[in-house]
Formats: structure tokens, C-alpha cells, sequence
């Protein structure tokens, strides 16, 4: 699999590392802390993912990848 | 001789010597070793995996499933070399395998009169009782008498190398569809890249009779070649097997069985080509039982006719052309048996060679060689890599990839474009078009499948390589196993080294018979890679003994290099585990040694490979707040604090010092073996939790050597290396830090203990550390500075109780460990929230303790769990366990740190350490983790 860089190009995913789930975000309240920490969906299809491109740029990446077939479809920095 | 006068690609110049099982032949430049063995007569060339049946050579190509040898000898042999692929060589040696005593005299062949016992599912129904005989017993036994050629068990001398290649068109396959649409991009300037297995691009055109544009199809296929070779954007890369599609666009390939090559491609075309389907019938594993295509093949481009008196038997027009070509080389057969007009072979006889064949209207025909021509199966394997599924073809008779996956198009005989014109066209198209196709021969395709010879009587085999046989998968679909999954598994069809290439339809058929299901119902099973065997060898590549990872060394590495040290892995790391002294029994001494020099006088110790990260900007210590549990937006300049990390879960995560060097620089360290993880945790909390931030971090591990100097004279010897610098408590108390100039380098001096000493650290560019560790022991060497290693290291920082690798092993809590009144409750820091639920803030949890044996002559060793005294060993009494231990000189006996429930509270009382399968049981007392000096005077000094 590539991942197409948006600091680097298109480079081999055997330089990144995988975080996971990109879509929860860190809550404000303590309640909220337990979903965000545990729960995650199984997604089949698109999914925002966090991806650091440790031999590269050193940044963090959200990748948007289906799934089921491994299709990028985006990589974006976070913000 | 079976080699024919003239004719076939051969370089009759050039005689190439060689050797099969000990006796010396003679054959051509040009020639495979199976086809040089045919023309030497050489039929009996293996024997098979479960019955031991006499097998010769089945095909031409990679699919080969019998003729498989071993090449070489000792640690250079080569098992599982298929004979049909390999080119002939000067002295090459090849030997049989699988047969014992010899490949004439195979004493195992038994197995075929036991082969009740190997019927389908043999693996599950026989030797099931009693199961302890199944490993030791069993197993061997079958191994023994089932197999294949035997590694040497000698370390691989071949050396292997890796490429990496991009272009826009990957082509797979050189035969006439491949080359075409090689030729098609290439013209139109696209970056191509061509992948073929064979040694001579050409495909089938080198192995059949074709006229294209008037002249020999071979004049096409030099033309094009030579018009691919003036391209500077096309490449050919042959004796090159493609052996798996991965996602993006990847391809993995080996070269000439040494280099692999990773390939990204914008776009592939799979002109792979087809195999020929062997016929089911009595027999149809006799030496002399051949693919007519394979027939066609021999003497058609190797110049060998592969025996004197030939029939074909076919299903489908190719098998028709084969006796042309045959015919066309004065090679005429004996008879065609064209199933279509109803005629059928029953059965083929013979024992080491093919004698005769029986016909289904009675009649018994003597001949040496049998040429099946049971219809074309495309090559669709690369294309179902990434999970596409093949769909059954009424119209053509066989499974087509109908939706490869996005970038893959198929093309030629791969895609069912079986006529050579239809072949060329597809590849034009593939690539894009933009060439006019050229006038072919007329070539014929049509086809009926014919699944299985009825009134057969005797083994008539499917899946050649493991033996399958017919009755075997009408086994398996009367006891259930009706799904083609499932029947694989069962009867290991398709399992062995060729994957079913010759088998797989064949034995999908006979299921769908057997089940009355259609074959679109029945359905295929997936290939996956490696499409055909890669050695392990060539994955590695350079990655083997001392290259298998990177090392690294600190700039202190020849220094220690030097002084005898001896070193352990620390991940990448070389750290000088101890310096061992002549007349040292052993390394309890070397150690027990070192920790007393450094506790009575001075010790150094090269601590390098602490991760170390450089933290800057406006909101550093903000950054570092949310980070640690505790604050270090209060810390002064010039000084360092001990912080402690947890993940978002609320368990420890690491430890280490930071030091504020200005108002909006810190210098943290972290862990050697965290120091990666720490650096992308950083990132992840600056660039994704909090991007507001306006800071910056970067790995400065590398860029600084760094020396702890421990011991009481510590202060002396640097007052002698540093004559200038005031290190008094005064200047630089506990947990201050300063930079200088050492030699007209900037240098870092921290006053950090984890011995418990007074001691400081010295830090300089890593460049300049060989130079310092040199000085460092010019200047000690008349206080008797001994170097101490990471064992050292270890045994203080457990006589001082502080935490390591073993207790942060990520279940452990800051409360755990003795350290819950560092959690700020001020702020807001990453595991604030997950730390405090209930069941992490139980007193129940094994919290750090100390522990020495009641008996003070007694060892500890590490991992033994705890008791209370009296209750028995069950897990339900378990109340933790003992995670470091060493020798303390400093105490004179063992002592160790453990995890005890309610630890804290239990000072004082005798425990049991269980460990039954070592020591058996010691009694303990709980202690104080902290052994030596627990009022922490020393480090004040
Ligand atoms: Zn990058």
C-alpha cells in the first residue's frame, strides 16, 4: 500500500505507523473520556485514520482508506 | 537420442555437460534440464508425494507439478527446482527426490498398496489415538515417507540482492499478448516495464507453429523485442516470476531467483497466459502421459521428441494443432482421439514408462508418449491477489477474471483471447491501442470440457503434486466437504508447491459432478501469493545474521571496545553490559565490583542512548504540562524535574528528567527503549490534540553522547577535568543543570543521580564523546574512576528503588509505583480522567514493594509470585509478583523490588515468593523499596 503524503508524495506505508481511528476527538468533559479512550466502530468503507510518517516527515496524517479494498482516497494533515 | 536432427532454439555448438542422479548427459544451450533429460531418454524423473508412483514430466512450464529436483549439492542444493524452468547449465548436478534407496528402486512405493490409509482426509481419520503419539510418533513417520526434496540445513552461502522498479505499465507476461502491449505503450512513451518468467521472451510463439504478417511468428517476436530494446522507456526484465499483486499498485518479482524486485505501477497488464488441463482417466500420471501443449513444446522449440510413438487425446482444437505442428516436424502421431467424436482414452498403461493406452470402443493402442489436450485454463492468479473473484465462462470453458482490481487489465490468453490474432489484439487494446494489428495464421480455439473419463478403472490423479486422485474428491463431497474451501483442505488439493495449477479446475469439476452443482455454483478458491515458490533467502535479501537489523553504537563504543567491555542488545543499541577484570570469576563479581567502586569512589557509565527530545517554543511547558502528571511550567531555568507519563488509559506509559534550559526550551529525556514511541506521542499530542500550540520537538538522541559520573569522588574527578567550573552545591545543587564550554565545545552538566550517588551527568556533541570518555578517565585515573555497565546500573537503581522497564510494563499505575502524589490535580495532563477510576485507585492493586529473603543466603529470581504465608499456590491467592532482583553488595544478599497488593501497608511482614518450577518456595519480608540510604543524603553530598 502508498500513502500519498501530502508533505512527502506518494511513499510506502512500510514508512509509516498506524495510530487508528481518526474521528474521535479528545473530549472536553471527564464523562465523555471512557468512549473516547475504548469505543471504536468497525468500519467497512471509507474510514479517517491517523497515520505518522515516523521515516519521513515525522508528521501525523489523517488517511482516508476503504476498508474493504485499501483505496486512499485522501491524506490531509490534521488541521 | 531422442534429440531431433535439426530444428528448435537450441544452440547445437554449444554441448552443456550435466548430471542426474550421478550419471553424466549431454545437452544444448538452450535447453531446460527437462528438456535435455527427454532427449536423453530420461522419462522417470521423481517420484510422488504420498504413493511414491513413478512420475516424469508433465508440462513445459512453471506449473509443473512432478518434475521437481534437487540442484547442487550440500549447502548450495537448491530442493523443489522444477526441471521444466530451469535452463541447462555447465555441470549442473541434479538428483531425484523423495525415493529411497534410489528413483529405479523406491522402496516406499508401499504407500500406493497402503493407500487406503492416504485417502482424502488421512490427516484427520488416522493416528487419532492416542493424541501423545501424534508429534513424536506420527507425524515424522509421515513426513518421512510423504514429501519433497530436503533443505541441507547448512546456512544458505547465496548472496541475494533487492531492486526497486516504477513505470507507468507493468506488462506480466512476454508472450504475444504481453509483447504487444509492451510494444503499443512503448511507442506511445510510456515508462513499461515487462516481466517475464521464461529466459526468451516469446511465450507459446516459441513453442507453436504461427505465421504472422506473412513470415514466422518468430520474426515477429525478434522484431518486437529488438524495437522494445531501442526504446530507452522500456525495460525487459526476463527469468523474472511476478509472484503477488499488493495494494496501491505494488508488485513483488524475483529476478533470476536472487533479486527481488519491489515494483510500483501505475497501471499492470496480466498477460500471463493459460495453462493446459491435464485429463482425468486410469493412469494419467505414467511417465510418458504428458500436456500435448508440453509435447508441442519439446519438440517444436527444444528439438526433442519426446517419444517415438505418440497419441493425443483432446478436447479442444489446440490439441488438433499439436498434431499439425508434430506432423509439420516429421514427428507424425500415432492416432488423435478427439473426445468431441465420442471416442475416449480409458485408461494408460504402463509402470516406469507409458506402454499402451486402452480405448473406451475396446481397442489397445502401444505407444510411448500420451499428449492430453484438456483445454486452457487462463492464468488468472496475480489478478485474484487482492480478493477479485473468477466467474465461470460457458462460452470459453473455463474461470475468467471479469473485474480485476482497479489499475489491472487482462489481456491474451489470460483474459480467454485463446487464437493468437485474438491474443495480439487484446494486448493492443489493454495498452491502449494506437498499433494496427498484424495478420495472423489461423488458430482455432474451440473447446469442450471433458471433466472425467468414465469407467476408468484405477487411480486416475487430479492434483498431481499431493496426489489427489478422482475418488478422493468424490470422497470428500460424500462426507460432507462440499464447498470447494472446504475440499481443498480436506483432500490438500491445490496445497502443494504448484498451488493446483494443473489441478485446481479439474478437481472444482469433479466437485460440481459429485454435488450437481454448475461450476459457476461450485466456484474457485482465491490464489494468493507467492504465485509460484520464493526462497526465504530472497525476502531477506542482506537482512541475514549481523544485517539483520541496524546496530547502533554510542560514541563511547571503541572506547568501551577498548576496555573490555561486554555488550548486550539494548533494542538497536550496544551497551557495555559490564567490564569484566582478569582473575573475575564470573560476572556477579565483574558487577558486584563495579557497584562498589562507584559507591566508595567514583564510577562512569555511558548513558548515551537515553532518548532525548528537544522541546521549543512559546508553549512548551504548556505542551509539557498536558503531557506529564506533574507541572513543569513552574521549573526555574537551569534546573530538572523527574516526570512521570501515563497513556490516555491512565497506566504508565514512561519516565525520565527534563531540564529547562531557557524560558521556552526543555530538554527531555526519555527511556532508551521509548525513546521512538515518546517522539511520536509528542508529535501526536502537538500536531492532532492540540495544533494551537505554537511548539516544536526533535530527536536529539543521536546528537549528544552523555556520561553519568557517579560516586562520592564524582565532584573531584570533574573538579580535575574541568578545573574552571564551579560545581559546588552552591552552583549546582541537586537537579541543576548548566551549560559551558568544554574545549570550545558547548557542553550540558546536570546534577542527575539513579545510583543514589551524588552524581552528575556531562553531555557533549555526540562527535566530540569519544574524546570526553578519554579524558573523563585521564582525569579519574588517580581516584580510581572504574567504567560500570548497564548490569551495574541495574543493581543500583534497585537498591535505590527506582522503577524500570519491569514495573513500567504498561498495566502499572503512578499509584502503583509508589509515585500517586506526583498526579497534579491543578491541571489537566493526558490519563488524568482514566487514572482515577475506581478499580485503579484500589489499595487491593500490587503496588511496589521491597523484599529481601528471610534467609539472607538465599537468591531471588525475577517472576516468582506472591503468597501470603500459609495460603495455598492457586491463582486465586495470588497477590502479585517480583519484578527485578539482584545481588547488592552493597547489603551482602539478594534483594529485589515486587508488586504487592496493599504494599504499602504491609512493611514488615513475611511473604511467600512461589516459584515452582525454579527454586520452589522462599520466604520473604517486605521492606521499604528503597534500600540504600532512604533519606536521600547522598545525592545532596
Ligand atoms: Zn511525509
Amino acid at each position: 500500500m502508498r500513502i500519498p503524503c501530502p508533505f512527502c508524495g506518494n511513499r510506502d506505508t512500510q514508512e509509516f505507523v498506524y495510530r487508528g481511528d481518526a474521528s474521535p476527538t479528545r473530549p472536553d468533559t471527564d464523562e465523555a473520556m471512557h468512549d473516547y479512550v475504548y469505543l471504536r466502530d468497525n468500519v467497512a468503507g471509507p474510514m479517517r485514520e491517523h497515520w505518522y510518517h515516523a521515516q519521513g516527515c515525522r508528521n501525523w496524517i489523517v488517511v482516508t482508506r476503504d476498508t474493504r479494498t485499501h483505496e486512499i482516497i485522501s491524506a490531509e494533515f490534521p488541521r | 537420442m531422442s534429440r531431433l536432427p535439426t530444428g528448435g532454439l537450441i544452440d547445437r555448438t554449444k554441448p552443456l555437460a550435466f548430471s542426474f542422479d550421478g550419471k553424466r548427459y549431454t545437452g544444448f544451450a538452450g535447453d531446460t534440464l527437462a528438456s535435455a533429460l527427454l532427449a536423453n531418454d530420461i522419462r522417470l524423473v521423481a517420484r510422488s508425494f504420498k504413493y511414491h508412483r513413478p512420475r516424469g514430466i508433465l508440462t513445459a512450464g512453471s506449473e509443473e507439478p512432478n518434475a521437481l529436483v534437487t540442484i547442487g549439492r550440500g549447502a548450495h542444493a537448491e530442493p523443489n527446482t522444477r526441471a521444466t524452468t530451469l535452463p541447462l547449465f555447465d555441470g549442473l548436478e541434479a538428483s531425484s527426490q523423495n525415493r529411497w534407496p534410489s528413483l529405479d528402486h523406491d522402496l516406499l512405493s508401499i504407500n500406493g498398496i497402503l493407500s487406503p490409509l492416504f485417502v482424502a482426509g488421512f490427516y484427520y481419520k488416522t493416528f487419532m489415538w492416542p493424541a501423545a503419539l501424534w508429534e513424536k510418533l506420527y507425524e515424522p513417520l509421515i513426513r518421512r515417507a510423504a514429501g519433497l526434496g530436503a533443505l541441507s540445513m547448512e546456512p544458505d552461502p547465496a548472496e541475494y540482492d533487492a531492486d526497486h522498479g516504477f513505470c507507468d505499465l507493468l506488462v506480466v507476461g512476454a508472450g504475444p499478448a504481453g509483447l504487444a502491449a509492451a510494444l503499443a505503450a512503448g511507442r506511445a512513451g510510456q515508462r513499461v516495464l515487462l516481466v517475464d518468467e521464461d529466459v526468451r521472451p516469446g511465450g507459446r510463439l516459441l513453442a507453436e507453429r504461427h505465421e504472422i504478417d506473412g513470415n514466422s511468428a518468430l520474426d515477429w517476436v525478434d522484431a518486437t523485442i529488438a524495437e522494445l530494446a531501442s526504446l530507452p522507456n522500456v525495460r525487459i526484465l526476463s527469468r523474472t516470476i511476478l509472484f503477488g499483486a499488493y495494494d496501491g499498485g505494488t508488485y513483488g518479482a524475483v529476478e533470476n531467483g536472487r533479486r527481488l524486485w519491489k515494483i510500483v505501477a501505475r497501471r499492470a497488464i496480466l498477460a500471463t497466459g493459460a495453462i493446459e488441463r491435464p485429463l482425468v482417466f486410469a493412469g494419467n500420471d505414467i511417465p510418458g502421459v504428458m500436456t500435448a501443449s508440453a509435447v508441442q513444446a519439446y519438440a517444436t522449440r527444444w528439438g526433442v521428441a519426446p517419444g517415438k510413438r505418440i497419441a493425443i487425446f483432446t478436447t479442444s482444437d489446440s490439441g488438433l494443432k499439436v498434431a499439425a505442428d508434430l506432423a509439420a516436424i516429421g514427428i507424425e502421431p500415432v492416432t488423435v482421439i478427439d473426445a468431441r467424436d465420442g471416442m475416449l482414452v480409458t485408461r494408460a498403461i504402463g509402470g516406469k514408462a507409458l506402454k499402451a493406452i486402452e480405448l473406451s470402443d475396446g481397442r489397445r493402442i502401444a505407444v510411448d508418449t500420451l499428449a492430453m489436450a484438456g483445454g486452457w485454463n487462463p492464468s488468472v492468479g496475480l489478478g485474484c491477489n487482492l480478493g477479485a473473484r473468477p466467474n465461470w465462462s460457458e462460452a470459453i470453458g473455463a474461470y475468467l477474471l471479469d473485474s480485476p482490481p482497479g489499475g489491472m487489465i487482462m489481456a491474451g490468453a489470460a483474459a480467454g483471447a485463446f487464437g493468437l490474432g485474438a491474443a495480439i489484439a487484446s494486448g493492443i487494446e489493454a495498452a491502449g491501442g494506437g498499433m494496427p494489428v498484424p495478420a495472423t495464421s489461423e488458430d482455432p480455439s474451440g473447446s469442450r470440457p471433458l471433466w472425467h473419463v468414465p469407467h476408468s478403472r484405477g487411480k486416475a490423479f487430479v492434483d498431481y503434486q499431493h496426489d489427489v486422485t478422482d475418488k478422493d474428491v468424490a470422497l470428500a463431497a460424500r462426507e460432507g466437504f462440499t464447498s470447494v474451501e472446504h475440499m481443498k483442505r480436506y483432500t490438500t488439493l491445490g496445497m502443494a508447491t504448484d498451488q493446483g495449477k494443473t489441478g485446481q479446475v479439474n478437481g472444482n469439476a469433479l466437485l460440481a459432478i459429485a454435488t450437481g452443482k454448475t461450476m459457476s455454483e461450485a466456484g474457485t478458491i482465491l490464489s494468493r501469493p507467492p504465485y509460484l515458490p520464493v526462497s526465504i533467502g530472497v525476502l531477506a535479501g542482506h537482512h541475514r545474521g549481523e544485517h539483520f537489523k541496524p546496530v547502533r553504537h554510542t560514541s563511547g563504543h571503541a572506547w568501551a571496545l577498548e576496555n573490555g567491555a561486554t555488550f548486550v542488545d539494548t533494542g538497536q543499541w550496544k551497551r557495555a553490559q559490564w567490564f569484566a577484570r582478569p582473575g573475575e570469576r564470573d560476572w556477579l563479581e565483574t558487577v558486584s565490583r563495579e557497584v562498589t567502586a562507584t559507591r566508595t569512589g567514583v564510577g562512569i557509565c555511558d548513558v548515551s542512548t537515553l532518548g532525548k527530545i528537544d522541546v521549543h517554543g512559546p508553549d512548551a511547558s504548556t505542551l509539557l504540562d498536558r503531557l506529564y502528571v506533574n507541572i513543569f511550567s513552574t521549573l526555574p531555568v537551569g534546573r530538572a524535574r523527574y516526570g512521570l507519563m501515563l497513556r490516555e488509559d491512565g497506566f504508565v506509559m514512561d519516565d525520565g528528567t527534563t531540564t529547562r534550559f531557557a524560558e521556552d526550551r526543555f530538554y527531555v529525556t526519555t527511556t532508551t527503549v521509548n525513546a521512538a514511541r515518546i517522539m511520536q506521542h509528542i508529535d501526536f499530542a502537538r500536531q492532532v490534540l492540540w495544533p494551537e500550540l505554537d511548539v516544536q520537538a526533535t530527536s536529539v538522541t543521536e546528537q549528544w553522547a552523555t556520561y553519568a559520573i557517579a560516586g562520592p569522588r564524582s565532584r573531584a574527578l570533574l573538579a580535575k577535568l574541568l578545573p574552571d567550573l564551579d560545581l559546588s552545591n552552591e552552583a549546582l545543587p541537586y537537579m541543576g543543570a548548566m551549560e559551558f564550554h568544554w574545549q570550545g565545545v558547548t557542553a550540558r552538566i546536570f546534577r542527575l543521580s539513579f545510583s543514589g550517588e551524588m552524581a552528575f551527568e556531562l553531555a557533549v556533541p555526540a562527535h566530540h564523546g569519544d574524546r570526553l570518555i578519554r579524558a573523563l578517565f585521564e582525569a579519574g585515573r588517580v581516584l580510581g574512576v572504574a567504567p560500570y555497565g548497564t548490569e551495574a546500573l541495574g543493581v543500583m537503581r534497585i537498591e535505590k528503588g527506582h522503577p524500570a522497564g519491569n514495573e513500567l510494563n504498561g498495566q502499572t499505575t503512578a499509584t502503583d509505583l509508589g509515585m500517586g502524589r506526583m498526579l497534579s490535580r491543578k491541571k489537566d495532563f493526558i490519563g488524568r480522567v482514566m487514572a482515577a477510576r475506581p478499580a485503579l485507585v484500589n489499595p487491593a492493586r500490587p503496588t511496589l514493594v521491597g523484599i529481601h529473603p528471610v534467609d539472607p543466603a538465599r537468591r531471588l529470581r525475577a517472576g516468582g509470585h506472591l503468597l501470603a504465608k500459609g495460603a495455598a499456590p492457586v491463582a486465586a491467592n495470588d497477590q502479585g509478583h517480583v519484578t527485578s532482583v539482584c545481588y547488592s553488595p552493597t547489603l551482602g544478599h539478594w534483594i529485589g523490588l515486587a508488586l504487592l497488593a496493599n504494599g504499602p501497608a504491609r512493611h514488615g511482614e513475611r511473604i511467600i515468593v512461589h516459584d515452582p518450577i525454579r527454586d520452589g518456595d522462599t520466604e520473604v519480608e517486605v521492606v521499604n523499596p528503597v534500600f540504600v540510604d532512604p533519606e536521600g543524603v547522598r545525592v545532596r553530598g
